[in-house]
């Protein structure tokens, strides 16, 4: 059996930082196993620029900023395996995975880092009633049919979702000439950045409908779409009757959620979190299975590829610890969300051994002004920090020194208060 | 003017009935075609429906539905083996809540008994220690052990396979438009061909009245389309693996179920809405709201948060309440095999037997066709293969090697196959259909742009000619730039 130090599962932007930070940790014998012809993952399509503000202090393009990390895992000597699609993934690190010129290969990794990213949720998952015809997709599948195969999907485009897929590819069709009526979101508030709000939808004039959803659609009679049924929503969601409007769309593109592809860690009983959908981290991005780490959109949903970067690089050290010194030892707490908090990650942190701050990552539950977040264990307050207005899109992110966490007796709570704002 | 052609015996629609007796039927020496309006085999009701091989307990007696059930159910495993199709024996469960459902256990049972169909009695205990998500109400339950699923398309299209392999003419988008008397048959008039026959075997679902009124006015069953809608959960749900039934009713039919499939999600599904449109198979509010009301009276959290889809289909339902199958009065030669509702499915292969015995074979002599081959080799499927297996099979040919679906592990090598086939695919639903990229919980997000450029390139055609499904459901609408 093929064995190798670390396996790192997805070539994507969490994937090739994990590697970068195993090799300069000092973990030669690893692969990357990517299931595309070329790593950068869904970067590739992404070619509207925004990314790297952080990590670089530049605009980049999202294969642009693949680029910098392709180059730099090839730099380091990172062996990508692409066209390789694993299969399968046991509790103790065997790696079943498929390509063209190797078959079907079982190989032995000490440590593996599940770098899988997410999946756009379907039709299927939300209640959308109607014909099921040509003319819907998912934003990231619409984006990819244009922007790598370069086809255009339809001339009358109107999109449900204003997560940040569903506002860039409302730009990216109108300026290539498509008539785009709208964004529908069920929510009183988007859930994109706001600066993706401001650049492709208000400066284009494409109108955002809060609280409003898509209801139905219809096929023309060779099965493509030609009309949506768009209804309001009242504050349970439930549709208002009477409110129904129509629109000679004959594309509707979906954004309405990303959701961690969880199934290899799922399969081998890898405890998941109920809020992000992907499996609970430690401090140094361990899951419940001992030396399988996680990262990127496969662990939770991203806004910024920063943050990607900064946690695969911690993951990527964290496996290489693991191969050097084993797991962590002692007890471990939770690091729990509070009120106002959707979900928190690590969500775990090792008292006895934690080696270093810690930065946590969270997001709260609804829009927030004049909000208050407060860091609290064993009710105690550790730590007040003002915010004049958070969101939801947008990932904050609370560091926490290490004699801090080391003198912890019991779990830590993240909470958020303010004047919710819609 | 269109071409006119020759045949023995015409079969309109190329459903499971149709599919079904054009296999049975291309084991003679016959000319047989087998028209369907659909751009694929199997697009109308045998695509979207509960996927069970009833055994037969539910027909009321003297019906032919109680004859051709139990018969066709017994028939289904040996079939599914002979022509590589799936058939997974999961049982099922009729679950009885208080005294007067529980009475009606016992009609069942009887029913059974006497058509020899095997069975066993259980509590509701008992049940639950093997379903533990069935609700608390339910007292007593009637387990039909013998019960399978199947990929109802599979099997239709194998059918086909073997049909077209022994001689049958298959002509897709082609509509049956009139059909005409001549001196000792009929010509049925499609928009490019006009097929004379002396035998017309009407298996066209929900249109059956419509094409059997082509004929006479003498038509003595009424068709009316009943929509059923279903939900589709994500396959790493284990949420039952019986088939979960209520006490049926005449006026309800089966009720709503919970169905482990084949491949294991779970179908929750169907309502019953009569509909006026033989086209109108969009999901509704009220149809996905009465699945939803209805199912938490035999079990409890069902995860219906997990749906990855929702359908609708329509079953050809008559007011004759029994499958129609007959020749057409005072029309020799013009058979029906209409009102092909549930247990259809499960009826089928008996339908076909039937349809040859009593009423083809009356008519004309059948030849045996000794060249004919009945049955067909299942396609390599490389998420069935063991790890040595598939290495053999990506050494034989790499694009075995190459996964286009994430979510269902289907390689590029499937997927070339299944358009190269006889009766192969020719849009991104009769690849998905055939080796199902797209049938997992991304719903073809990933594996869609990858399908349609595969079906362009085997095609010879331009990616902008790809469809979804029917002629004219084009996925991409133009070329932007290269």
């Amino acid at each position: 059996m093929k064995k190798y130090d670390a396996l790192i599962i997805g070539g994507g932007s969490a994937g090739l930082a994990a590697a970068a930070a195993l090799k300069e940790n000092g973990i030669d014998n690893i692969a990357v196993l990517e299931k595309d012809g070329e790593a950068g993952g869904i970067l590739q399509q992404c070619i509207h620029n925004g990314f790297g503000l952080m990590t670089f202090g530049e605009q980049l393009s999202g294969p642009a900023y693949a680029e910098r990390f392709i180059r730099k895992a090839a730099e380091l000597g990172v062996e990508i395996k692409t066209n390789t699609m694993v299969t399968k993934l046991t509790a103790d690190r065997k790696v079943e995975y498929v390509n063209s010129t190797e078959g079907a290969v079982t190989a032995e990794a000490g440590a593996v880092v599940l770098a899988v990213g997410c999946y756009e949720r379907p039709r299927g998952a939300i209640n959308i009633t109607g014909d099921r015809c040509a003319g819907v997709y998912t934003a990231g599948q619409a984006q990819k049919y244009l922007n790598i195969d370069g086809y255009m999907v339809g001339k009358k485009v109107f999109i449900l979702g204003s997560g940040d897929i569903g506002l860039i590819m409302a730009r990216r069709m109108k300026l290539e000439g498509a008539d785009v009526l709208g964004v529908a979101e069920i929510m009183p508030y988007s859930n994109g950045l706001p600066r993706n709000i401001k650049q492709c939808l208000e400066d284009f004039d494409i109108p955002l409908m809060l609280s409003h959803t898509v209801s139905k659609t219809f096929a023309n009679k060779n099965g493509r779409l030609e009309k949506i049924e768009v209804v309001q929503v009242d504050e349970n969601l439930n549709p208002i009757a009477g409110s129904e409007q129509y629109f000679d769309a004959d594309t509707l593109l979906l954004s309405v959620g990303l959701i961690p592809e969880n199934h290899l860690a799922d399969e081998i009983g890898i405890v998941s979190d109920r809020a992000t959908k992907g499996p609970v981290v430690d401090e140094s991005y361990m899951t419940s299975a001992e030396g399988i780490f996680a990262c990127g959109n496969g662990l939770h949903v991203h806004d910024l590829v920063d943050f990607v970067t900064i946690q695969a690089a911690r993951a990527g050290k964290g496996a290489a610890e693991y191969l050097k010194n084993g797991a962590k030892s002692g007890r471990s707490v939770t690091v729990g969300a509070g009120s106002g908090i959707g979900y928190t990650v690590p969500s775990l942190v090792h008292p006895e051994s934690v080696s270093e701050d810690v930065e946590f990552f969270f997001r709260v539950t609804k829009p927030l002004t004049d909000a208050v977040i407060t860091l609290t264990s064993c009710g105690e307050v550790l730590r007040t920090i003002k915010k004049k207005k958070i969101v939801p899109s947008e990932m904050q992110r609370i560091t926490v020194k290490k004699d801090v966490l080391a003198g912890l007796t019991d779990g830590l709570e993240i909470s958020a208060e303010g004047v919710v704002t819609v | 003017m269109a071409e006119t052609k020759d045949y023995d015996i015409v079969i309109i629609g190329a459903g499971i009935t149709g599919t079904m007796l054009a296999r049975e039927l291309s084991a003679y020496k016959l000319r047989i075609a087998l028209i369907d309006k659909e751009n694929d085999i199997a697009d109308g009701a045998t695509m979207a429906n509960s996927a069970i091989v009833h055994t037969g307990y539910d027909p009321e007696d003297g019906t032919l539905q109680a004859r051709l059930n139990p018969e066709g159910a017994r028939l289904y495993e040996k079939l599914c083996a002979d022509i590589g199709c799936r058939y997974k024996t999961v049982g099922a469960y009729i679950v009885a809540c208080g005294e007067e459902e529980e009475r009606h256990l016992d009609v069942l049972a009887d029913r059974a008994k006497r058509r020899g169909i095997e069975y066993k009695f259980m509590t509701g205990d008992e049940a639950r220690e093997n379903e533990p998500n069935l609700s608390g109400e339910v007292t007593r339950v009637l387990d039909f052990y013998t019960t399978a699923v199947i990929y109802p398309w599979e099997v239709a299209i194998a059918c086909a396979e073997v049909a077209v392999k022994n001689g049958t003419e298959l002509f897709l988008n082609s509509p049956c438009t009139g059909i005409d008397r001549t001196m000792g048959g009929y010509i049925v008039h499609t928009p490019n061909l006009d097929l004379k026959a002396g035998i017309v075997v009407n298996a066209a679902g929900v249109y059956g009245e419509e094409i059997a009124k082509m004929v006479s006015d003498d038509v003595h069953f009424r068709i009316r389309p009943r929509r059923g809608e279903y939900y589709v959960l994500d396959n790493d749900v284990d949420f039952v693996c019986h088939i979960i039934f209520p006490v049926p009713s005449k006026e309800k039919g089966k009720g709503v179920l919970a169905v482990p499939t084949v491949y294991g999600n779970t179908l929750i599904g169907p309502n019953s809405d009569y509909v006026d449109d033989p086209e109108d198979n969009g999901t509704s509010v009220d149809g996905l709201g009465y699945v939803r009301a209805h199912i938490g009276k035999v079990l409890k959290d069902v995860p219906l948060n997990r749906s990855i889809r929702t359908f609708a289909g329509l079953r050809p339902s008559s007011d004759a309440h029994d499958f129609v199958i007959e020749e057409q009065k005072g029309a020799e030669g013009f058979i029906n095999a209409s009102c092909i509702e549930s247990p259809g499915l499960a009826s089928s292969p008996a339908i076909a037997k039937y349809i040859i015995d009593e009423l083809i074979s009356k008519r004309r002599e059948l030849v045996p066709n000794e060249n004919a081959v009945m049955t067909r080799e299942r396609p390599v499927v490389m998420s069935e293969l063991t790890p040595e297996q598939r290495s053999e099979q990506i050494k034989r040919d790499p694009r075995y090697g190459n996964m286009i679906c994430r979510c269902e592990q289907i390689s590029e090598g499937e997927i070339v196959a299944c358009i190269h086939s006889t009766c192969g695919a020719r849009s991104v639903k009769g690849v998905k259909k055939r080796v199902r990229p797209g049938m997992g919980r991304c719903q073809g997000g990933f594996c869609e742009p990858r399908v349609l450029e595969r079906l362009a390139r085997e095609l010879g055609a331009d990616p902008t000619e790809i469809v979804l499904d029917e002629q004219g459901s084009n996925i991409l609408d133009s070329v932007n730039r290269k």
